[in-house]
This record gives C-alpha cells, structure tokens and sequence, in this order.
C-alpha cells in the first residue's frame, strides 16, 4: 500500500464529498457519498470503480491552479494502478510491465522467438494447414499452461483485492450488475449517455466508448471462433483448417478485424488524451497493451490470408505473451473492473436495505 | 490566443465578462447574426466568473419540465422572493422573470447545459430548482462550446477597464491584454462583469475596517471595475451600496473561491459563541436553509469577525460534512483550548447551556420547539445538551456571496441614466441583480436572473446592430 497515494486520494475525496456536484456522472460519487470516513481499502474500491471519464475533471471549481489542487482522475488511477501491480504476484514483474511499452515488446519478441524455437524443434512429419508447422498436441501442451496459470494468478489477485476492499458475500445478481455495467461501459457515459471527456477536453465524446467495446466485442468473438474450433476438433473429431463458412472462421474474422479497428480507434484517442489525468507513469506500458492486442488480432487476420510459418510464429508468440502478460499488464483492468462494479452492487443493496430498515 | 490585428474590431456586440449572464448573451446576439467578442478577465482555466460556483436554476413550471416535478407558479415563486428580499424588489421587474424562466430551461438544454434530479441532501429543492449535472463550472463549459462553434470570439484575461461612452452612445472599450492596453470599438455592449466583491478596498469602505476579515467565497476576478466605470460615468444605480450577502462558512476557508465546500451546516445543532466563549444569538431560530445568510452578518457583529460553532458526538452525523476536519477533544474545556478560546469560559458558557435545556422530542429535519428554558439568548429549536464527548468544534467567519450594488435597467435590460436609457448599451446577471433582489437571497436565482437578463440583453442589443 502506498500511504502517499492513498492519503492523496483522501483529500481529494473529502473534498468532493463536502461538493458532491458531480454525483451525476457515474457510480464512483454515490459510491463516496456513502461514507463519511475513508479507510484505505474503501480507496482502493473508488478508484477501481473509477472508469477515467473524466467528466469531474473538467467540471470540476477546484483544480489547478485552485489551490485545493483536485485531479481526482488522476490520483484513483495512480492509486488503481499502484494496486494492480501490489496485488499482482510477483508485484516487481507488475511494475515493469504496466509501466512499459518497451518490456512489453521485448516479452512480444521473446514469445515469438519461443514460438520459433517450437516450430523448429516440433515440426511433425505431417498436418494440414498450421498443423503442418506445430502439431495440435504441442500448442495445446504451450497454450493450455499459458493461459491457464495466468488466470491462476489474477485469480489470487483478486482475492487479494476483495479481502482488501472488503467486498463481502458476492451474489450472483452482483455479478450480473457488474456485468450489465461492464456491457454498455455505463460509466464511460457521463451519466446520460452523453460520453466522456477523453480525447477533445470538455467537449463530449462517445468514441472512447465505441472503440473500446469494439476491442472487447472483437476480442470475445475470436474467443468464440478459438472454443468452436476446440469443440469442432475434440467432439466433432474435425480438425482445422476451417473453411471460410464454419463458425472459427465467421467468428474469428470479424473478431480481429474488430480488434485491430477498436485498437488503432483507442491509441489514436490515447495520443490526443491529457496525459496528466490518467496515471501518467504508465502510459508507454498501457500503449504498448493495446498495440499488442491490435498484433494478435493483426497477425492472426494475416496468418488467415497469406499462411505460412513465419505468420504463424509472429501470431502465435503474439498469442503467448499476451496470455503471459495478463496478469502484468493492463489486461487485468477488466478484471478489476468487474470486481469493482459487483462490490459496488452489493454495498448499493445493503445501503438500500439498511434505508428500508430506518 | 487572439491576433492582435484582428482583435480591435469594430465588432458587433462585446459582451464584458464570462460568466452566464455574458455567455447567454453571446450566444443569442451570435445565434441572430451579430459577430460578437467576449472579454472575460479571468484566465481560461478560472472563467465563468461565480456561476462556477453555482449547481442549480430555479424555474417556475405550470407541470413536471425535465428535472422539475411537480409546479411552482408565478405567484408563489413571487412570494418565495418577497419572503427573501422583505419587499425589497421591483415586483413587475421579478415577475417578468419568473415568467420568463420558464422558457429558459428548454432553451438552456438546447445549448448544451445538462440537468439532473435534485443532489441528496437538498431534496427540498426538488420541485423548485434544476440542478446542473457536474454543477455550474459544466454549464460555463457547455455555453463556451456552444459560442465557439457559433465564431463568438473569447479573449482571457482582457480586463475591461473603461467603457467608452460618448453623447449617450457605446463607441469602445479600453481593456488590458496580457501587458498591453488596448481600444476595442463596438456598435452595442453588454454589461455582464459581475459585483465588486472581491475589492477588498471597495468592501471595506463599505463595511468599515472589519471587511478584512470576510472571506469571498465567488471568484476573485469580481472586482467591479465596469460597475464603478458606468457609475462615475452617471448611470444610476440600484441596491444598497454598504450591503452584501454573505454567509457563515469555515473559518479556514481559501481567502477567494472557496465554494461550496466551506459551507457549514452544523449551526442549529451546535452551541455557537464568539471569541470571548459567549452565546450571542438563538442558533435554532429556524430550519438552516431559512436561516443560513443571516449568520454571515451575525458573525461579521461580533469581535474579530469570528465564531465557533461546538457540537457533541450526537450531532456529527446530522449534517453534509466539511471540508475541513473539526477540532476535537473529550472535554468541552480542552476543546476551548484547541479552537484558541479559554476553555474555562467555553465550559461554563457550555454548562449553562445544558442545565437550560429540556427533555423532549428532538427532530433534526424540521423545527421540533426544543427550547431552553431561562437562557437569553435561548436556543429555540434543537436544544440539547452537549453532554456526549467526543466534542467537536468549527470556526466561522463571513463568507461574501455577492454584493447588492448594481446598475439599473429596464425591463429590457437596458441600462439607465437620469437622461434616460443608453441607447445601445445592455447589462445582465450580477451586476443589474440588485434590480430585483434587494436584499437576502433565494437559492438557484443569481442564475435565473442571469439567463434571463443574458438573453434579453444578447436579442436586444443584436437587434441594434442588424
């Protein structure tokens, strides 16, 4: 825990809390408005719950050069970020990563190299399409592990955050909260739809929002096409190649390509963004994320065309550090998110029991 | 920032301020075809003057409008301002805006302002007020996009400092500019730069010495240069030239722009005293949001403008908590000693306190007739005994709002002069409020006069110049 951040932060909230203009714009001011004192992990809880909008910011009497100095923005994403990187294992790793865009590529290159190295030491006597380079058996034995132990890892992560923020007893109505939260990024939406102020200052702007819904759609659909190929090989005993009209390939296609579209939409905004109201420290380590995600996607679309080895390696290693990466990179903010909104739906209910009750 | 080539005009319409009152008359001068320059003296990270300040509108409405349920007619919207100002306004001057209020909420929504349901904890203004989403620093923002992209131009820290009037008639203004003074020529003004009451020399001429001690709790770039202007220039004035509305806040509020946050709400549950530890007026006379702008002037009577406001652990939750962290002790006389008061004087004054007070029902959100028996002053409502440590306490000092001093004008904003009107010259919001509001004030309507004196001023003067 950093006691600098968190007593920034504090300050900050109090103030907002004598204001409380801004409760209008997304759930992290009722959220505050709860509370009259301020324990760490219930810091810890706003600033996850915080989506970066940015719409208290610029609406905001009391930042710079007011002397009360407010940038709530920027201190709940110092503070977000300081606890995906404490809460990580191992948290120095963490710091590397989310911090740079430079780490991330090397880690990109040397996924690709490990693939390389496969794809020499592994080549099988025969197979179709990419099975002709790495057999099924071998990138289930890299694969399988690779996505499987980071997972492992965030999942501690949370329990780390739950226990911290005192999440309590989650429901499965909290998660399906959270999740219709997390669907529509309602708190991306300036509380009326209106958008964020992301990219051009005050004014507001519903392209943060698009964009990044159409990485996490994209995402999801090559999700889809990865598990209805894995359903197609094992219990439909029909391996790939896929052709163009079988749910991998109508799937994946339009998954990438909207991965790579939502990808160069988020950078673009990003390089127009006032650096200073997000965790500045972290921005080469949050582009080089998303640059990474638009590669996988990228990569896999040209893998799809042109085939081949070389493809096949750049994709794959892509695919590998990404996993391996999850934990470490900026990745885990969905995570976090989620676990933000679902403890936030739960404290909304009790709150609403307890007014029942007076 | 602006060529300077291109800056001196002639223009059209200049509009002298930036806050609501000039941004609603840019907009609409603009919106029927004049080229219109704003001159705002702040920085652009301070503009808006005190309508940043600000978080609602009151509106009257025949039926539920938006954010508003419900009514609220002429005629009760006219007595809540009688009540306010004691009689202190010109009634066909008010009534023309209550009317006209009602048309501006749609019009407000249609450049851009946004509107949500009452903020918690001012539910009592449900039905009266529409509350600003993000408060009165996003409206500002909202109206400069909406001129913007209608070619208004904006000129920061242009401090206007004369305005040229020559046989009646507006030629120019003479601003400064960063380092440079310069002539701007123009075929109308609006007059829309605010009160004086961040001239601290001007307040205490007419406060007297102890205006040193008040806070401000609005901008800093209020300094009533253009009022004083037009005033030396004979046009004529309305509102009491000694008085301010100023309200009790936290004593160690900023000097300038402390804003909403140093307000204190804690006085009808509290035992307030001056610095010599007395009681020196009935604390519980009436619910907070009907009594709150007297304090600011019942503080200003006392010794060193100051007060202390001292509660018990009973009382701590009963109200929006402060930006600043009370002082705290477990006895009443150590708590004396922390807030810099003899703390033997607090305990006693505390002590005869409890022993006047009464059992009885205590109702902290309406007045409950809980009454000290045999105390002058008595406490009238919410009287308890400070009995439950740990003790709390808070210092007050005056916080100015606004000041009532302003330039007349008619019914179409226009300002006036013993020869009659100027002929192509307007005022709106603050600097002409003093028009309707005598005295006292009514919560959400600085803003309403603002609209819609902006909007008469920015349509009367682009009819001028068409």
């Amino acid at each position: 825990m950093s006691p600098d951040l968190h007593a920034e932060a504090r300050r900050q909230i109090e103030i907002c809390n004598a204001c409380r203009y801004c409760e209008g714009y997304c759930a992290v001011f009722p959220a505050l408005m709860r509370q009259t004192v301020f324990a760490d992990g219930d810091i810890t809880q706003l600033a996850n719950l915080c989506h970066n909008c940015r719409g208290c910011y610029y609406a905001c009497q009391y930042t710079p050069p007011h002397e009360f100095a407010l940038n709530l923005p920027g201190i709940l994403a110092e503070v977000r970020q300081d606890s995906w990187e404490r809460l990580a294992w191992p948290a120095p790793l963490a710091r590397r990563f989310h911090e740079s865009g430079v780490a991330l590529a090397g880690a990109l290159i040397v996924g690709i190299a490990l693939i390389f190295l496969a794809l020499t030491a592994l080549r099988p006597a025969s197979g179709e399409g990419f099975y002709a380079y790495l057999s099924h058996g071998a990138m289930v034995a890299i694969f399988a592990p690779a996505f499987l132990m980071p997972l492992a890892a965030i999942g501690v992560a949370l329990g780390r955050y739950w226990r911290e923020v005192g999440g309590g007893a989650l429901r499965l109505r909290h998660l399906r909260a959270a999740l219709g939260d997390a669907a529509r990024l309602r708190n991306l939406g300036g509380g009326q739809g209106q958008g964020c102020n992301f990219e051009i200052e005050d004014r507001f702007s519903d392209r943060r929002r698009r964009a990044h819904q159409a990485l996490v759609l994209g995402f999801l659909l090559c999700f889809g096409a990865t598990s209805a190929g894995t359903v197609m090989h094992y219990l439909m005993d029909w391996p790939a190649p896929y052709p163009l009209l079988s749910l991998p390939k109508l799937l994946g296609v339009p998954g990438g390509m909207l991965m790579v579209a939502g990808a160069a939409g988020l950078v673009h905004l990003k390089l127009r963004a006032e650096r200073e109201l997000g965790s500045a420290r972290v921005w080469g380590g949050e582009i080089g994320f998303i640059l990474l995600l638009g590669i996988v996607a990228a990569t896999g679309l040209a893998l799809m065309a042109f085939g081949g080895a070389v493809w096949l390696a750049l994709h794959l290693g892509a695919v590998l550090s990404f996993f391996l990466l999850m934990p470490y990179s900026k990745m885990v903010h969905g995570f976090y998110r989620l676990a933000a909104l679902a403890a936030d739906a739960r404290a909304r209910e009790a709150r609403g029991s307890a007014d029942a009750a007076d | 920032m602006a060529r300077p080539d291109d800056l001196d005009g002639p223009w059209d319409v200049v509009v002298v301020g930036g806050g609501n009152a000039a941004l609603c008359a840019a907009i609409t001068a603009a919106e029927a075809g004049a080229r219109v320059l704003i001159l705002e003296s702040a920085p652009k990270a301070m503009r808006g003057g005190n309508s940043r300040h600000t978080r609602n509108f009151r509106c009257m409405h025949r039926a539920p409008m938006s954010v508003l349920t419900d009514a609220y007619g002429e005629d009760e919207y006219l007595d809540d301002l009688m009540l306010v100002t004691r009689g202190k306004t010109d009634e066909a001057l008010a009534r023309m805006t209550i009317r006209e209020s009602e048309d501006c909420l749609p019009w407000m929504e249609a450049h851009g302002v946004r509107f949500q349901p009452s903020l918690s904890g001012t539910l009592s203004l449900g039905r009266t007020n529409a509350f600003f989403l993000g408060g009165g620093k996003a409206l500002v923002n909202a109206y400069y996009n909406t001129a913007e992209d209608l070619g208004v131009r904006v000129a920061y820290q242009a401090e206007v400092t004369h305005v040229g009037i020559e046989a009646g008639r507006f030629s120019h203004v003479v601003a400064r500019i960063g380092a440079t003074e310069r002539r701007i020529e123009g075929r109308a003004a609006v007059l829309a730069s605010g009160g004086f009451q961040a001239d601290l020399d001007w307040l205490t001429r007419a406060w007297g010495p102890a205006a040193a001690n008040f806070l401000i709790r609005g901008t800093p770039y209020n300094r009533g240069v253009v009022l004083r202007d037009m005033i030396e220039q004979g046009c004529e004035t309305v509102g009491d030239p000694t008085q301010c509305h100023a309200v009790a806040i936290d004593g160690r509020a900023p000097k300038y722009d402390g804003g909403i946050v140093t307000r204190l709400d804690c006085v009808p549950f509290s035992v307030v005293v001056n610095r010599e530890a007395r009681r020196f007026y009935d604390e519980g006379e009436d619910v907070w949001p009907k009594r709150y702008a007297i304090w600011g002037r019942l503080v200003a009577g006392q010794p060193g403008q100051v007060a202390y406001a001292v509660i018990d652990a009973k009382a701590r939750e009963l109200f929006m908590p402060s930006v600043f962290p009370p002082e705290q002790a477990d006895t009443v006389a150590t708590l004396g000693e922390r807030l810099g008061l003899d703390g033997a004087a607090l305990a006693q004054t505390v002590a005869e306190f409890n022993a006047a007070c009464r059992p009885g029902r205590f109702h902290p959100t309406e007045k409950d007739g809980l009454a000290t028996d045999g105390l002058t002053p008595p406490k009238t409502n919410w009287a308890r005994p400070l009995d439950t440590p740990p003790f709390y306490g808070y210092q007050l000092r005056p916080g100015v709002t606004f000041t009532y001093l302003g330039l007349k004008v008619s019914d179409r904003a226009q300002v006036q002069t013993p020869q009659g009107p100027l002929e192509n010259v307007w005022a709106a919001g603050e600097i002409m409020a003093g028009s309707i509001l005598g005295e006292g004030y009514l919560a959400g309507f600085g803003m309403t006069i603002g609209t819609v004196f902006g909007r008469i001023a920015g349509r009367e003067a682009a009819a001028h110049v068409a």
